[in-house]
């Protein structure tokens, strides 16, 4: 069995606002081992950010982190407290952000903010960080490493910044990244290469990856596992191929029915959408989250909390009353499956 | 950079040539300066004979330009009251001020920047509403008034501070912070609502995401950047220090330009007054200059293109 990197188990984060409590995250599990891309899809609001934040510890000062376990390489980071933490971050455990315009720091070079990085965490001189920067640099496809170091973020388009951005995250080599919609911001030409890139700096360096996106065609290139979320919850989890061959929560299907794949949407067949918008995650809530935008919902779907439940293939789980067969022939009925 | 400074440089020559034609305009504010020096009981011949002594005869840009080349090179006129070179009385009173203007901005600035920033730090908390009452207090109150509690205060019933005077350091220290008490408000309020800013942005999430120490995370990465705007406006209060001067030094006695330029008004020493205006003009641009360097040098956007 691979080496277990990141386990979370029953994360929650709520935050408190003017009308009672967001439950913006609620208990979510998933586990990440070495070599491993999960990938986390669903759309705005979903709570992805706020998950990925919450293994960082970078949430918000007013959001309240919960969880039965939070582990990071076998140590327990959900007590870890702050001054672990900061050794932790960067160190094992790196985080791309999605906005590559403002996420570096406009008064700093590139080689002063990526130097910094590594002797923080490591003691090494000025001329072996530069060193290393400038390796990382060529990694990731910049050219003319050396000169770039004196460069500051403003003389640099956005794909570069980016770039700049995962260079710096891999400065002390961590065995996790989390990169959070790392090609939102980008130029549609851009976002594939940086997205393939990041897969494979993932397989050289033997890292796990946690990419957070909601575009599932890139889902489908580079994800060993997914995990679906909807409204704070994950109601589907599984390996790539089990959730977008064999889609069984109907949110999964209806997602899977909005986006065209080759050689299985048929020609001039229009493009599905789910109706309804996402329900309101204030106050207590115990039902499942989809009901009211489901077409096979009925009574019983809003009586009480639904639970994740194992579908037909190992591994893979999803959070519906349905039995795995009915839902197997509804993705085929949607053409989906 | 060069580029940059070089813009600067000639818009700052361009104020200092405005100020100067204004400057100049001053000796005609009274109407006719030559009827003005005889006085009332002067001929007609009197206010000639002075007319054509100092050059008022001759035509107004003439009489500019030869004012311009003789304060380039430091003379700035005669005082009819003093009957002394203007430029004298100028540079001895001159350092003075400066040491007056350079306590009181120290003063506003190590009280204010700290306190923006922990106001910043910990928003809505006892401290953050401890520095909104000092900045509101420091806005509604009048600096005379403040001045004059000091006085009664520590001058007077303590007996802690000397009154009056610029004998020793002592003597600066109430003024200094009566002084750059005013101007501590609208640095305060700046550098929180900058650090506010600056710390809810993308890139303190990257420092911190980096594991780098919160004291480098927020000198390092904070400050630098929310510091660029204060940079500025600390050298326009600079100046209205300069002229709040002429109220402290006044009030505590202290033989500076502020007090000059009291006197002078009071005893219409048009050429005293008119040097004054200009020197001091002269350095608030000379400051504004520097501050733009010195944003230029913290923030690379403006240096690099």
């Amino acid at each position: 069995m691979a080496e277990r990197i990141l386990e979370v188990e029953n994360l929650t984060v709520d935050i408190p606002v003017g009308g009672g409590m967001l439950h913006a995250v609620q208990g979510i599990s998933f586990h990440v081992d070495k070599g491993e891309t999960l990938c986390i899809v669903g759309e705005s609001g979903c709570g992805k950010s706020l998950t990925s934040l919450a293994v960082m510890d970078l949430l918000p000062k007013k959001a309240i982190r919960g969880a039965n376990k939070l582990e990071l390489g076998g140590e327990d980071i959900l007590n870890a407290g702050e001054r672990r933490m900061s050794d932790i971050r960067g160190n094992t455990m790196g985080m791309i952000f999605q906005e590559p315009m403002t996420s570096l720091n406009p008064a700093y070079t590139i080689g002063n903010q990526m130097e910094e990085a590594l002797k923080r965490h490591r003691n090494v001189s000025t001329r072996e960080a530069r060193d290393r920067a400038i390796y990382l640099l060529e990694k990731v496809g910049i050219t003319a490493a050396a000169s770039r170091l004196s460069q500051y973020p403003h003389q640099l388009s956005g794909g570069l910044r980016q770039r700049v951005m995962i260079a710096m995250t891999l400065m002390c080599g961590p065995n996790l990244i989390i990169a959070d919609e790392p090609t939102t911001a980008l130029d549609v030409t851009i976002q594939a290469q940086i997205l393939l890139l990041l897969a494979e700096l993932q397989r050289e360096f033997e890292m796990g990856l946690i990419l957070i996106t909601h575009d599932l065609g890139v889902v489908a290139r580079i994800a060993d596992r997914v995990a679906v979320m909807y409204a704070g919850q994950v109601v589907e989890q599984g390996t790539a191929d089990q959730v977008f061959n064999r889609p069984t929560h109907p949110y999964t299907q209806g997602l899977l029915d909005c986006i065209p794949i080759p050689g299985k949407t048929e020609r001039n067949k229009p493009l599905g959408s789910i109706p309804g918008i996402v329900p309101s995650l204030v106050g207590a809530f115990h039902a499942c989250h989809f009901a009211e935008r489901c077409q096979y919902a009925f009574a019983e779907c809003v009586k009480g909390d639904i639970d994740m439940r194992p579908a037909v293939e190992d591994g893979h789980e999803y959070r519906c009353l349905l039995d795995p067969e009915t839902c197997r022939a509804n993705a085929q009925k949607r053409g989906v499956a | 950079m060069l580029i940059y400074a070089l813009k600067r440089l000639s818009i700052a020559l361009l104020v200092a040539v405005t100020v100067s034609l204004l400057t100049f305009s001053m000796i005609y504010l009274s109407g006719d300066p030559a009827m003005a020096l005889a006085g009332e009981s002067a001929t007609q011949q009197d206010i000639e004979n002075i007319r054509r002594v100092y050059g008022y005869d001759q035509p107004i840009i003439v009489q500019y330009f030869n004012w311009l080349a003789n304060a380039l090179q430091g003379d700035l006129g005669h005082s009819h009251y003093l009957k002394t070179e203007v430029s004298n009385v100028i540079f001895a009173r001159l350092p003075v001020t400066m040491t007056l203007g350079a306590c009181a901005l120290g003063f506003a600035l190590c009280l204010s920047i700290p306190l923006g920033v922990l106001a910043a730090m910990r928003p809505n908390t006892l401290i953050d509403r401890f520095a909104l009452t000092l900045a509101v207090i420091g806005q509604a109150l009048p600096s005379f008034w403040f001045a004059l509690i000091m006085i009664f205060l520590f001058g007077v019933s303590l007996r802690w501070l000397p009154i009056t005077g610029s004998a020793s350091w002592m003597n600066f220290i109430m003024p200094s912070i009566a002084l750059g008490y005013y101007v501590t408000p609208a640095v305060m309020r700046l550098t929180r609502a900058g650090m506010i800013e600056v710390l809810s942005s993308d890139y303190i999430r990257t420092a911190r995401a980096k594991g780098l120490r919160p004291s480098v995370v927020l000198f390092k990465h904070a400050l630098r950047n929310a510091i660029i705007p204060v940079v500025s406006l600390a050298a326009v209060q600079f100046g209205f220090m300069l002229g709040g001067s002429i109220v402290i030094e006044t009030i505590f006695a202290i033989n500076g330009l502020g007090q000059l330029a009291w006197e002078s008004i009071l005893r219409a020493d048009l050429p005293m007054m008119q040097a004054i205006v200009l020197v001091l003009s002269c350095f608030y641009i000379v400051l504004t200059f520097l501050a733009d360097l010195l944003n230029a040098f913290l923030d690379p956007r403006i240096r690099v293109s």
